[in-house]
């Protein structure tokens, strides 16, 4: 008796101690695949070339560079691909520009792994990009409603597409526009100072077809300031208005 | 001696402009500069990297991504050194050497510095150690033990980072979760190999090393990546668990099986041939050797002839040697050959000390009919044996890479000299040099302008009709290079090419037999054709006319049957049953390459010394003891006893077979002597048949990497592309998530 109450802290300890079994740490799952896999809708077999009005604007972006470094009209040409064939890069997009641009094409594999904004699996036509950095998280009524907002009207969640196919949702990292928190980025417009409200506003004109007006949703113009101007009010100083009386 | 003398100065000479390796191959620089590493004094050429002026003063500096082969990349942060008045730690792979710099490797500052850089590296590094074939031979490890700390501050329970397997074919096994993405293996791939194909993808923490699409490393060179690799990521499939790099036996020697002679290191445990290593030759193979070199040793294990075999009826009985020596007099004195009756017939696989023995055994008895197992191989070379430099690839390995205009005619470097191919990608890349191709097209590591197929085209192109961009930069060249392949000597056209090459150089003279520079090269792709002609081993011209009765098959594996008379009797010398041992009445055992210390002469006449990793198997024996003894049994016994007279003998025919390591180039009065005897000669004009690639399969060309079970893997991957990449996840089904 005495002895298994001596024991009883020691086997306290051992159940305390949390569990690892050998070789337990799951593996990192990363948010993206950084290889290439052939599915149905993307595979280098799939035909993509530049329409000849995408052919001109590509030369025009590579005239801006000398003629042995080519390569260098890359990522805009990548990013030209990319509208062209639906707000996503394929296989076959890079392996246009590569050809393009007389580069290996491991070169802009690299280059569209790397940079977050090309889309390696297709997108739905509106690509809503939901800000979720620390400002937009604090700013207004804070990221994580808008997040919910979006998520509960359109169904899905972050990384996913609605099933009328209309709409792509992700969360991403600083757009920079944190004066006017909290924003997101649907294709190329920002639309800012949104509030639950106003958010399901612009989904639901969107989804109509329709464009809404991009930046502040609230009203105000840009990121001045809401509550009214507080300073340059009044009409700018006249030439030497505060100059000495024999110097006016 | 004052010719020898003359020589070994003019090499010194060479040596000397060699010198320091700079950091920069592009631009030599003379400058020198000094600094104080460790409070000790060292001189540099400027532009030196600051690890080499470390390395120069005695300083071990730790790396990963530097390697002084390839560009620098300067993304591990393990070469971290102090430099005084700096506020940081510096990446001594990545900055210049400065002058008056006092720079400190062995600082409290460094040692936390490079003990942080470890605890980073080994975060995401799995504990694979004991299973892990790098093991031993692992920088990751060493340099833990040596600099890194005991424990870690890692302690995430979600994990370490995992990264899926590629599939790289059938040389490379990959582990990618112990990649330390030192890039080493990238910048081999785009610079040396010439396949643009692997890159990094990803960013941050996902960053992977990869071909992005499910694809095999298709490079002749891409073992390479494996030594580089500094950790376990990239590890030899062929040699997976099979041994641990201490308890190899390592012997230093030379690869046969192309012309090359890259220096290479056996490993060997007990008697088995465990892997081929490159060793560094700045001369040669710099720290490269090809796939084949590296991966063709398993065929030393297969199909080997170990015990002398003697014809019975239509199969082989084994014999002793003495019953084998014997029925090899009677064959012989059966058949009645006489004179040229008798024929000795080379192959690519033959060592210099047998060719001697041989040729002496052969003219012994009576006979001048001593040819090759090439396609024309029973008459005399175009090329001649007298003058050295009418077959020698006279540019050199080491300085082809500053010719900045290369016409290759029927040749494939890229197969028949894998190592001289990456000297010229280098050219290619860093000094813009610029290559045409007379002959069939190949897949090349460098663009090149196709300005023909035939002889015909050789004698218009270098008649001044060259057409095209090449045809103006070749006029304007200050280095201009001809390559005449050894599958165009060896053909019908040899002769013509040969007389329209050689004139074009006499009436170029100035270019291309400058001042240390001779643009005339040509390339051998066997191991033993160099050393065969510079001991004469061609027949007479009355020779080659006669009908053989009795045919001596020194390994000789390529040769065509129908110059084998069907009453000939037939001996076959060689350590493989390949093509020759089937013609053979009786075989007789010799020994593989690594078997064997001898003389090896390669594509430049540069001989250098083979040496014995593992005894023969069986009852093979070194094969001129085995000619030695034939010649006891023929009655015309041969004057040498052990291998020293032998080379003394050798010494006689050709003092340049023992001049081992140096390279002896004919003075110019030399080459424009066997240049003229080349143009004099009297051939019809070229015709307009095309070359052949003599080599289509580069996997598989002698006897070896024929027998070898990884080359046919490489085969079947590469030449035939029938390569089935492992599916590493099939479980994405459907359309992926966005992201």
């Amino acid at each position: 008796m005495s002895l298994r109450s001596a024991l009883a802290p020691l086997r306290q300890a051992v159940r305390v101690t949390p569990r690892r079994a050998f070789g337990s740490s799951a593996s990192r799952q990363s948010e993206s695949l950084f290889v290439h896999r052939d599915t149905d809708y993307n595979n280098p077999n799939i035909k993509f070339e530049f329409t000849p009005e995408n052919l001109k604007e590509a030369q025009k972006i590579i005239d801006r560079y000398p003629p042995q470094y080519k390569k260098a009209a890359c990522m805009p040409i990548l990013d030209l691909g990319q509208r062209q064939n639906g707000g996503w890069t394929s296989i076959s997009v890079m392996n246009a520009v590569a050809k393009l641009l007389e580069m290996p094409k491991m070169r802009v594999y690299e280059v569209a792994t790397f940079y977050t904004m090309y889309n390696r699996e297709p997108v739905a036509t509106n690509f809503v990009q939901l800000c979720t950095t620390t400002p937009c998280q604090l700013g207004g009524c804070g990221s994580t409603k808008i997040l919910e907002t979006i998520e509960s009207h359109l169904n899905v969640h972050p990384g996913q597409t609605t099933k009328d196919g209309k709409f792509t949702l992700i969360e991403v990292e600083c757009l920079g526009a944190c004066s006017n928190a909290p924003m997101m980025q649907i294709n190329d417009d920002f639309y800012e100072d949104l509030t639950p409200e106003t958010t399901i506003q612009v989904l639901q004109a969107l989804s109509k077809g329709e464009r809404p007006k991009p930046g502040p949703q609230s009203g105000r113009r840009t990121s001045e300031n809401s509550a009214g101007l507080t300073t340059l009010t009044g009409p700018p100083p006249k030439p030497g208005q505060f100059n000495l009386p024999e110097f006016q | 001696m004052p010719g020898r003398r003359s020589v070994i100065g003019s090499y010194q000479a060479v040596a000397d402009i060699a010198g320091q390796r700079f950091f920069s191959t592009t631009i030599p620089r003379h400058a020198d500069i000094t600094l104080t590493v460790d409070g000790k004094e060292v001189t540099v050429p400027q532009g030196t990297a600051l690890i080499q002026a470390c390395e120069a003063a005695g300083a071990t500096v730790p790396r990963f991504c530097y390697h002084d082969r390839l560009a620098i990349a300067g993304n591990c942060r393990m070469c971290l050194v102090e430099v005084e008045r700096s506020p940081k730690p510096v990446a001594s792979c990545a900055m210049p050497a400065m002058p008056g710099s006092k720079v400190f490797t062995n600082t409290p500052l460094v040692h936390k510095a490079r003990e942080g850089v470890m605890e980073f590296l080994l975060a995401n590094h799995p504990l694979d150690c004991p299973i892990c074939d790098q093991g031993g031979e692992c920088d990751l490890q060493d340099q833990s033990m040596r600099y890194g700390s005991d424990r870690t501050r890692f302690h995430e329970i979600t994990g370490k980072r995992a990264t899926e397997n590629k599939d790289l074919g059938p040389i490379v096994k990959t582990s990618m979760n112990r990649c330390i993405q030192c890039t080493r293996c990238v910048r081999f791939a785009n610079d040396v190999a010439g396949v643009e194909d692997l890159g990094t993808t990803g960013r941050g923490n996902d960053l992977q090393i990869g071909m992005y699409i499910e694809k095999t490393m298709d490079s002749e060179m891409s073992g390479n990546i494996i030594d580089l690799c500094p950790v376990g990521a990239l590890t030899s499939k062929p040699y997976a668990f099979q041994a641990r790099p201490w308890e190899l036996k390592k012997t230093e020697s030379v690869d046969v099986l192309d012309a090359v002679g890259s220096n290479i290191r056996v490993d060997s445990r007990g008697v088995q041939v465990m892997r081929v290593q490159p060793k560094i030759n700045d001369e040669i193979n710099e720290e490269w050797i090809n796939d084949k070199t590296r991966y063709a040793y398993d065929g030393l294990k297969y199909q080997r002839l170990t015990t002398p075999l003697v014809r019975e009826g239509d199969k082989f009985v084994p014999a002793t040697w003495e019953h084998a020596m014997e029925s090899i007099r009677h064959g012989f004195l059966n058949s009645g050959a006489r004179g040229d009756e008798i024929k000795a017939v080379a192959g690519a696989l033959a060592d210099t000390e047998s060719l001697v023995a041989l040729k002496d055994l052969i003219n012994r008895m009576g006979s001048e009919n001593l040819t090759t197992d090439t396609p024309l191989g029973h008459l005399p070379s175009p090329t001649g044996s007298e003058i050295r430099s009418n077959y020698l690839f006279n540019t050199s390995i080491e300085t082809a890479n500053e010719a900045d205009a290369v016409l290759l005619i029927g040749t494939n470097p890229r197969h028949e000299a894998a190592i001289l191919n990456t000297r010229f990608r280098k050219s290619y890349l860093q000094t813009g040099a610029e290559f045409a191709l007379i002959g069939e097209n190949f897949d090349s590591t460098f663009e090149y302008e196709h300005v023909g197929t035939s002889a015909k085209d050789v004698e218009s192109f270098l008649g001044g009709k060259g057409k095209g961009a090449f045809g103006k930069i070749w006029k304007e060249a200050k280095k201009p290079l001809v390559i005449v392949g050894s599958g165009v000597i060896e053909g019908k056209e040899g002769a013509a090419v040969l007389k329209a090459v050689s004139k074009h150089m006499l009436d170029n003279s100035a270019r291309f037999l400058a001042e240390g520079w001779n643009g005339f090269s040509v390339l051998q792709r066997a191991a033993s054709r160099t050393a065969a002609l510079d001991v004469g081993f061609t027949p007479s011209a009355a020779a080659s006319k006669a009908t053989p009765k009795f045919v001596y098959l020194l390994n000789a594996d390529d040769i065509d049957p129908s110059t084998i008379p069907e009453n000939a009797f037939v001996v076959y010398q060689g350590h493989h049953g390949d093509l020759g041992a089937q013609f053979a009445d009786v075989c007789l055992p010799g020994a593989a390459y690594t078997e064997k210390a001898t003389t090896w002469v390669n594509t430049e006449g540069r001989s250098q010394m083979g040496r014995t990793a593992v005894p023969p198997p069986g009852a093979s024996r070194e094969d001129w003891k085995i000619l030695r003894a034939l010649s006891e049994v023929v009655g015309e016994p041969l004057p040498y006893d052990d291998i020293y007279t032998l080379r003394e003998r050798m010494w006689d025919v050709s003092p340049t077979l023992l001049r081992y390591d140096t390279l002896e180039r004919p003075s110019a009065e030399l080459v424009t002597a066997g240049l003229k005897q080349l143009s004099s000669a009297s051939v019809s004009a070229g015709s307009a048949t095309a070359f052949k690639k003599p080599i289509s399969d580069f996997y598989r060309t002698d006897p070896i990497s024929r027998a070898s079970v990884t080359m046919a893997a490489c085969s079947k991957a590469f030449t035939k592309k029938e390569y089935e990449t492992t599916q590493v996840d099939d479980a994405i089904g459907g359309q992926a998530s966005y992201a």
